[in-house]
């Protein structure tokens, strides 16, 4: 930090006139430039920020860096990828040959956006129900509030893997059963916090003063419950995408997720982990750095967002 | 005490219902019956099988049948894809496997986790703390897929000291790799939960009192700060509980251990409606069980809850 910018507003430094001048023009600082301030000097969440970044390029141009499609299967290499499928920047296989004789590195660019899709998109659908739910369930209140959340609290004791698979094995495995199982249960938390935290802005001035004008209910939660909910929403939305990549690489691990011809960062750890014993570690290596780095990225963004939208640790 | 007991029961006996049923249901929607196969049956034989299991029935009294036989007989049905096997030889075949390590990691993860969340909330910015908060942050992005390949990796390519699956009557050799890859994230969960517990309650009053009494310090950990420091880790059990459950489908698939989520995962593949339905009753009944007995203890420890 410079001394020029904050330390000239000490207010225990003597005040010239020309100083004082300076202070009537700096605008007093809005709670999300704040945040923003204190986001940017977090060191890991920058970082983070730049990693998941790249990650995201690397998924959507990262076809562009091959001649290699993610289909074709090389038949000189199918039966032998110990030996002749090693990753090698002179044929530009950078990440070598999967299991079937295919360009790891288109794989891992199709799982990397597969999976990534699932976490944003599933993330997004979880929070949007979730913060309609529980603004409705906090503002309204009484009977509707308790039934509302008794039903949460019901779908929240039921063990969703179970389900998950159920709904995968009978309805058939694709991504929209994917979405549609894991975003029956992942709502049901989002839905709680953003219930706990209306039920606290509901009670103060404006909103009186909101109902006293006359305003509908629905606008006031359109227009003043819902902005000042979006600090918590957006922390745990951020918290929310590497869990659902998690749920969806477990469920594809166990093959019961993505189907061939597509694929996902689980899906290609599992088949990575069942050919590891052939010394072909390339196919383990690789799905599984970007899983770990992209997740870890994702984590230490929702830490360093948490640190700077939480007003109780100003 | 007793109404709050009444009050999570009215929570858990719906849920086991809507468990039951939902699943039940599901199966009614699943796509060819249980005997439709490549090469069809001649309708009379297909409706004496369905009369022997008595899918001629109507749904509803299937169900009241199915769920009957559970209560009275702790009887699960049968396998419609192994004729001469039933759900309740499977589950006695797997359940003690996973019972098991699951057990074991359970434990291990509460031990070590809860060990190693209070030291370094007692040595806090100690070389330990670092450690143990390297661990808690490493281990989010270790879950039990990621662990398993990596160890099997270290210590049975590399290093050769372990094997890389099988079960072999619950050897210790054959259960580290397994209670490792299945306790690493909870354990680091109770870590984390165990630290920031104590360093909140190192920092309350009745505590300040104690150190003004001059009791020494090993006294004020374990008398006096242990007991508030575990009330959040209790809440913790329950959804540890669940991990050790769903994560035996890994590790059963990994380590090839012969547990219940081998069963469950391989009916999953194979359209075994009836096992799959058996499993998720038993195995969703027992975390919904095991959830309110946690609540249960958790309130009896801390009465502010019952409210």
């Amino acid at each position: 930090m410079t001394n020029s910018g904050l330390g000239s507003l000490n207010p225990n430094q003597p005040k010239t006139a020309a100083m004082a001048e300076r202070m009537a023009e700096v605008k007093g600082r809005s709670l999300w430039a704040d945040a923003r301030r204190r986001f940017l000097r977090n060191r890991a969440a920058m970082v983070s920020l730049v990693v998941l970044i790249a990650v995201l390029l690397f998924a959507f141009f990262g076809h562009y860096l091959t001649p290699w499609d993610n289909e074709t299967i090389d038949w000189n290499v199918l039966g032998n990828v110990r030996e002749k499928g090693a990753p090698s920047f002179a044929t530009r296989h950078y990440f070598g040959f999967d299991d079937s004789g295919r360009d790891l590195y288109s794989r891992v660019v199709q799982g990397t956006q597969i999976s990534l899709m699932v976490g944003v998109v599933g993330a997004a659908i979880a929070v949007l129900v979730g913060t309609v739910y529980g603004a409705i369930a906090g503002f309204v209140g009484g009977r509707v509030d308790s039934v509302m959340m008794r039903f949460v609290d019901l779908a929240m004791s039921i063990p969703y893997m179970f389900v998950l698979i159920l709904l995968l094995v009978v309805f058939g495995r694709s991504v929209t059963m994917l979405f549609v199982g894991i975003g029956l249960t992942a709502w049901l938390d989002m839905s709680r916090i953003v219930r706990g935290q209306t039920l606290s802005i509901k009670n103060k001035e404006f909103i009186e003063a909101a109902e006293a004008t006359g305003v509908p209910w629905f606008t006031i939660i359109r227009r003043h419950i819902v902005p000042n909910l979006l600090g918590v929403v957006v922390v745990y939305a951020t918290l929310l995408v590497p869990n659902m990549i998690l749920t969806e690489s477990f469920i594809s691990f166990l093959g019961l997720g993505v189907q061939e011809p597509l694929t996902s960062w689980g899906a290609l750890i599992s088949e990575g982990t069942r050919t590891m014993s052939y010394g072909t570690l390339w196919q383990l290596f690789f799905p599984l750095s970007f899983f770990v780095v992209s997740i870890f990225a994702f984590f230490f963004i929702g830490d360093g967002l948490r640190d700077a939208l939480d007003p109780k640790d100003r | 005490m007793l109404s709050f007991i009444l009050r999570r029961l009215a929570v858990a006996i719906p849920t086991l219902l809507v468990l039951v049923v939902a699943s039940f249901y599901l199966m009614q929607f699943a796509p060819g019956g249980p005997f439709t196969s490549e090469r069809p049956l001649p309708p009379q034989v297909l409706a004496n099988i369905e009369a022997k299991y008595g899918l001629n029935e109507p749904t509803w009294k299937q169900l009241v049948n199915y769920v009957g036989g559970i209560l009275t007989e702790f009887d699960f049905g049968p396998s419609y894809k192994y004729k001469d096997r039933t759900v309740n030889d499977i589950i006695a075949q797997g359940f003690p496997v996973t019972l098991k390590y699951g057990s074991i990691s359970f434990v291990v993860a509460i031990l070590v986790g809860g060990i190693l969340g209070i030291a370094a909330a007692v040595r806090q910015n100690s070389w330990l703390d670092y450690f143990a908060v390297g661990l808690t942050i490493g281990a989010q992005v270790l879950p039990n897929f990621v662990m398993a390949p990596i160890l099997i990796l270290i210590f049975t390519l590399w290093l050769g000291w372990l094997p890389g699956g099988g079960w072999n009557g619950g050897q210790w050799q054959y259960l580290v790799m397994p209670v490792i890859a299945l306790s690493t994230s909870y354990m680091a969960s109770i870590a984390r939960l165990t630290r920031s517990s104590m360093l909140e309650v190192l920092r309350s009053n009745f505590i300040r009192t104690a150190r003004a009494k001059g009791l020494p310090n090993h006294v004020i950990i374990w008398r006096h700060a242990l007991k508030p420091t575990l009330l959040p880790v209790v809440s913790y059990l329950g959804p540890a509980f669940v991990g050790m459950v769903t994560g035996s489908f890994i590790i059963d698939s990994i380590f090839s251990t012969g547990g219940i989520g081998y069963f469950y995962v391989n009916a999953a593949f194979n359209r075994d409606y009836a096992v799959m339905m058996g499993l998720t009753i038993l195995l969703g009944s027992m975390t919904i069980l095991f959830n309110m007995l946690v609540d249960i203890l958790y309130a009896w420890i801390d009465p502010k809850i019952r409210l």
